[in-house]
């Protein structure tokens, strides 16, 4: 049960007839040697750990450079007093998400999804969707299940840093997973899992890693806003029969040479993109009394 | 492959703000402590490309100290590390490296107390995830997520047999292994992964083995 690309992970699945988070599950048993309980009580205390940062962020945070902080709770009360333009489901999923990695930015505990400058995608998700597809614990634990499967792959065969490959290896890589693992959830088939992974990572091919004095907050909070709403929009997209013309391991493969050739500028040094506009070097300044 | 398990990708559960800088750092520090076995009195840590140009912001200087200090990457004491390792009267120094490394997140950590030093020099390679990649001179390759043996030797025959003699009569499977010398016959490191803990019996038996100079472990 050993896949190193998505295609072996959707045949492994479509072989067994089992959904990919159960592929994930059993390789996990067989390389590790552990027993299904044990694997699945440390899922569990991984999904603890985000669902407890959720719900710090919903409190209200502040970084300690006073950055960010505070949007969470923003979009959440919009909600309560507003008939919102994109729907509850999309803006819980972008206010749990920036309200995990504000946490993150406060230094405060969070699971890295796969990383922790991204850990607001897959969280993000799962929270604003769990009680509309009446997720069970187990339903949610697979879930995560899904997204780590995927994550692998991307790992093994490209990057999900954002210094070795920008910001598309980690947000990219982390709203892909959170597509994929929506489809499970809803009833979609492994195949339409692929597409919505490849759909969303095509989506955020290219974004560089550009944080303001280096910081993991301007702009990372909000990369998990965009990174979570494209997981839902390619979830719904597969599950409505959209394929990705392009086939997933060879997207993977494109993020792999797109992030190959940028710049170590674009590659979290902080001397790029967003942290080299005026507003980007002024803040670093006044934080750390450095020039860039 | 080099991200073997789900929890490489879903985990740590971590101390923000990087999982890169900060828990990935802090992992390095962890391995280092480990290494010299001791918590050091001294540590002299030079960082290189985007660890040296973000480091603050990461929090990589806290982080790396904190493992020093034995912390894991959830442990909230993490943020005031600096302020416990001067409390603790260890000195620390950062050093700001120009030159280019083969990861840009790399960490040099020389640690010691008054009768032992170590020279360690780890890679962050993405999600928490890192790699030792140097341990005093050597070339290495050792992911600090499996339990695993640091043998240094003196560079003769049968000395590799030997130790893996006494692994397979304690049945513990090899899953990782490698062997550097600085010259024939001279000094020489086997880092071995292992697929359980070894008990102090096979650690004290490895260092009664002829040709042994010292022994280190690192739990799984």
């Amino acid at each position: 049960m050993i896949f190193r690309t998505v295609e072996q992970l959707v045949e492994l699945a479509e072989k067994h007839q089992i959904p990919i988070s159960e592929v994930m599950i059993r390789q996990e048993m067989e390389t590790t040697e552990r027993s299904r309980e044990e694997i699945m009580a440390q899922m569990d205390d991984n999904l603890k750990v985000m669902e407890e940062a959720i719900e710090k962020a919903l409190e209200g945070v502040t970084s300690v450079t006073g950055l960010t902080g505070g949007d969470a709770v923003l979009v959440q009360e919009y909600m309560k007093h507003h008939e919102t333009l994109s729907g509850p489901i999309l803006l819980d999923a972008v206010s749990k998400a920036m309200g995990t990695n504000e946490v993150n930015a406060a230094m405060g505990i969070i699971c890295a999804t796969p990383t922790a400058g991204s850990a607001g995608c897959v969280p993000g998700v799962l929270f604003s969707v769990k009680d509309k597809l009446k997720a069970s614990r187990e339903d949610m634990l697979r879930f995560l299940f899904t997204t780590g499967a995927f994550g692998m792959v991307v790992a093994n065969n490209a990057f999900i840093s954002g210094a070795t490959g920008g910001c598309q290896a980690e947000v990219g890589s982390a709203g892909a997973m959170a597509a994929a693992a929506l489809v499970e959830m809803a009833g979609g088939t492994p195949q339409q899992s692929s597409h919505a992974f490849a759909m969303t990572l095509k989506n955020m091919l290219g974004l560089v890693c550009d944080p303001v004095a280096g910081l993991v907050e301007v702009p990372c909070v909000k990369r998990n806003a965009g990174g979570s709403t494209l997981a839902i929009m390619s979830a719904d997209l597969a599950l409505a029969g959209v394929e990705s013309r392009i086939p997933c391991d060879e997207v993977i493969g494109a993020m792999y040479k797109i992030g190959q050739t940028m710049p170590s500028a674009l590659r979290e040094t902080g001397e790029g993109g967003l942290a080299d506009t005026p507003t980007g070097r002024f803040m670093r300044e006044k934080l750390f009394g450095m020039t860039s | 492959m080099k991200f073997n398990s789900v929890f490489d990708i879903i985990g740590p559960t971590m101390v923000g703000p990087s999982s890169s800088h900060t828990a990935g750092a802090a992992r390095i520090g962890l391995v280092t402590r480990y290494l010299l076995n001791e918590e050091p009195t001294w540590a002299k840590i030079y960082l290189y490309e985007s660890f040296a140009k973000t480091y603050k912001g990461h929090g990589t200087d806290f982080a790396l100290v904190g493992g020093l200090l034995g912390y894991e990457t959830n442990d909230e004491r993490m943020r005031l590390s600096l302020e416990e390792a001067n409390h603790k009267g260890i000195d620390i120094q950062f050093v700001e490296e120009n030159g280019s490394v083969d990861h840009p997140n790399t960490a040099r950590i020389h640690a010691g107390t008054g009768q032992t030093e170590i020279e360690v020099v780890g890679q962050s390679i993405g999600g928490g995830k890192i790699e030792v990649v140097e341990l005093n001179g050597f070339r290495l390759r050792l992911s600090g997520n499996h339990p695993a043996l640091l043998i240094m030797h003196n560079d003769r025959h049968g000395t590799i047999a030997s130790v893996t003699d006494i692994l397979a009569k304690h049945k513990l499977n090899i899953g990782h292994m490698e062997v550097n010398r600085k010259d024939v016959g001279q000094e020489a490191l086997m880092v071995i992964e292992v697929d359980g803990n070894a008990s102090q019996t096979v650690i004290d038996e490895i260092k009664e083995a002829a040709h042994v100079l010292k022994v280190a472990k690192i739990d799984g």
